[in-house]
């Protein structure tokens, strides 16, 4: 029975390091995203952003976790104690647990499932209970409201988001997120290009399911204080923090997977653009030559050995990234590339998106609820059946007609977005003949 | 096969006992989290059946749309009532005298005709093709017409729906 069981866990002994990882740096990797966040905002903002922790704030994210750690774990006494406890890890659960079927880059991933985007869109979606139960459990009007108002929004955007994700499905004719990345490179194209309407819903579906500006009503710091997280307080709001920053891991991994071609490398099919394998390693070089540009100016002597310690980290990323590129070694090694190079292509997008994200959050204020839901029933979600049915009939065109790709998708394109043009018309219009102020 | 059977009475159990608890509790939020959990832990069962689409659709549609909504309209009703309704009415003993009934008929239904099922030696899972596919080429083939019926008669439901919640303008 435990030599089973030992010789169960060796056979899958690639999806449990796999998962370890995940479980491991996605705490970091969230930490990162703030500290990146908040640079990315005071760089918008004309202003430096953390800075004292460490070169650079280098450090502030870890300091900030070793604070949120150590302080006091405040549980209100009308609280209902056990769900209480349990919604925060609800939430970051379902979030790590998504992760599992995406496959960064051809050697990471956990399972290949053969519903795989279901899986994590299916699971991902879970993480809502966290929201709402946490809500209605700290017994606060605040932490109710936000609650709901998290609950109806991901209801509502959603049935969006899973109708963009409809129109990838049906160009890519599979749900593996490994088959998907490989019908991209069968097309020749990402689907991005095939079907630019979709991506530009999945995009605002995912900022309201992520519950971000400017969709971010569950947390509207000038209305609810801080939504579903109010009495929330130390390691268990920390969580919740976690899972918000694992669901955008997770909805720019979905949105990298089915629009931008997953881990394959820009022109991935054209042999005249294979110089583009050496720009992970010059991007590593740049990013460590500009560290070691910073280290002198940095006020104190430990700073500048960090600051050089960072270089030199990111210059040997460099030199693995590089070394597939030698003859010598892609030949002892033919699987290295794809898989290093797979998982660096991937995880630029991603962060490139990431980054999308955050250049709206401080582009856009705060939409009012009744606009929000304005925007997702009436103009997203008859774009998004649109949507579907467009692509439908350029594959029809294609497939059974012969049509060529260019003219097909382009025609069916331009068709989406006429009709886009005259949802927003009619919406536009009728907000003016009933307008719902007031109302919530 | 024992750790297929740990897994499947894992499942089983969870799914049993917090069935039994949807029903028992007083708090309706606290039945709810129940009832989620019984529907995962049969998407669970499902999974370990190999049917990956059952599974995600039965984790999507029950659990991540249902409940949610379910969830969604406990928090807005008034929850002190439920708390001090009395919970069994006097007609108690006669739904356990039936319930007991049926316990009793299934159990002697599977025990004698057990050799009448027909159960054959499940086919290995990897020979099966992705039962994604399996479910679409069904549903849009064999069973088109019925799975149209259904989809109109959902249609019909929602939109009586909409028009009986209807302000007047």
């Amino acid at each position: 029975m435990l030599m089973n069981i030992v010789h169960y866990l060796i056979s899958i002994w690639v999806p449990l390091v796999c998962a370890v990882i995940i479980v491991a740096v996605l705490p970091l990797v969230a930490g990162y995203i703030v500290l990146m966040e908040r640079k990315v905002m005071a760089d918008m903002q004309a202003r430096l952003g953390p800075m004292r922790v460490g070169p650079h704030g280098l450090l502030q994210p870890i300091a900030d976790a070793l604070k949120l750690l150590i302080k006091e774990d405040i549980i209100p006494d009308e609280a209902d104690k056990a769900i209480f406890w349990v919604a925060p890890l609800i939430s970051v659960t379902a979030g790590m647990l998504a992760m599992s079927a995406l496959a960064i880059g051809p050697w990471f991933q956990i399972a290949d499932l053969n519903v795989g985007l279901l899986f994590v869109v299916g699971i991902g979606a879970l993480g809502i209970f966290g929201i709402v139960l946490g809500g209605w459990a700290s017994n606060s009007h605040y932490s109710l409201l936000g609650a709901l108002r998290s609950a109806a929004q991901l209801v509502s955007y959603e049935t969006a988001a899973g109708m963009a994700i409809v129109g990838a499905l049906l160009l890519a004719g599979t749900l593996s997120t490994r088959e998907i990345i490989q019908a991209q490179d069968d097309y020749g194209v990402w689907f991005i290009f095939a079907a630019p309407v979709g991506f530009f819903i999945y995009v605002v579906a995912s900022i309201a399911e992520t519950n971000r500006a400017p969709f971010d009503l569950p947390e509207a710091e000038s209305e609810l204080v801080a939504g579903y997280m109010t009495e929330y307080s130390g390691f268990r709001w920390a969580l919740y923090f976690l899972a918000e920053y694992t669901n955008m891991v997770v909805v720019a991994s979905i949105a990298t997977t089915l629009f931008l071609g997953g881990w394959l490398r820009p022109f991935a099919g054209m042999p005249i653009f294979n110089f583009l394998d050496f720009f992970p390693t010059l991007l590593m070089l740049f990013v460590g030559a500009y560290c070691f540009y910073r280290a002198p100016k940095q006020p104190v002597k430990v700073q500048k050995m960090f600051m050089v310690a960072v270089g030199l980290g990111i210059f040997l990323v460099g030199a693995i990234l590089a070394a597939p590129l030698a003859p010598s070694v892609n030949s002892m090694l033919p699987g290295l590339k794809p898989g290093l190079h797979g998982a660096f292509w991937f995880l630029l997008k991603v962060g490139l998106y990431i980054y999308l994200f955050m250049w709206l959050r401080f582009t856009f204020p705060r939409y009012r609820f009744d606009q929000l839901m304005r925007l997702g029933w009436q103009f997203l979600i008859p774009l998004s059946i649109v949507n579907v049915m467009g692509i439908g009939v350029a594959l029809v065109l294609h497939r059974q007609w012969g049509w060529s790709h260019w003219t097909a998708f382009p025609l069916t394109t331009i068709a989406t977005l006429a009709v886009a043009g005259w949802l927003g018309w009619a919406d536009d219009k009728s907000e003016k003949e009933h307008p719902m102020v007031g109302e919530t | 096969m024992m750790l297929d059977q740990i897994v499947f009475y894992f499942f089983a159990t969870l799914a049993v006992i917090s069935a039994v608890l949807v029903v028992t509790r007083r708090n309706i939020v606290q039945s709810a989290i129940f009832l989620i959990t019984a529907l995962l832990a049969t998407a669970g069962i499902f999974l370990q059946l190999h049917a990956e689409f059952l599974f995600i659709v039965q984790v999507i549609l029950y659990a991540g749309g249902i409940m949610v909504l379910f969830v969604f309209v406990i928090m807005l009703i008034n929850l002190d009532l439920s708390l001090h309704q009395v919970q069994f009415n006097r007609q108690w003993w006669l739904g356990l005298l039936l319930s007991l009934v049926l316990g009793a008929q299934l159990t002697v239904a599977i025990a004698v005709g057990r050799s009448g099922l027909p159960m054959g030696e499940p086919a290995p899972a990897t020979m099966l093709e992705p039962s994604t596919q399996l479910v679409g080429k069904v549903l849009f083939t064999e069973y088109m017409l019925p799975f149209e019926v259904a989809s109109i008669l959902l249609l019909v439901a929602m939109i009586g729906a909409v028009v009986m919640a209807k302000k007047k303008v």
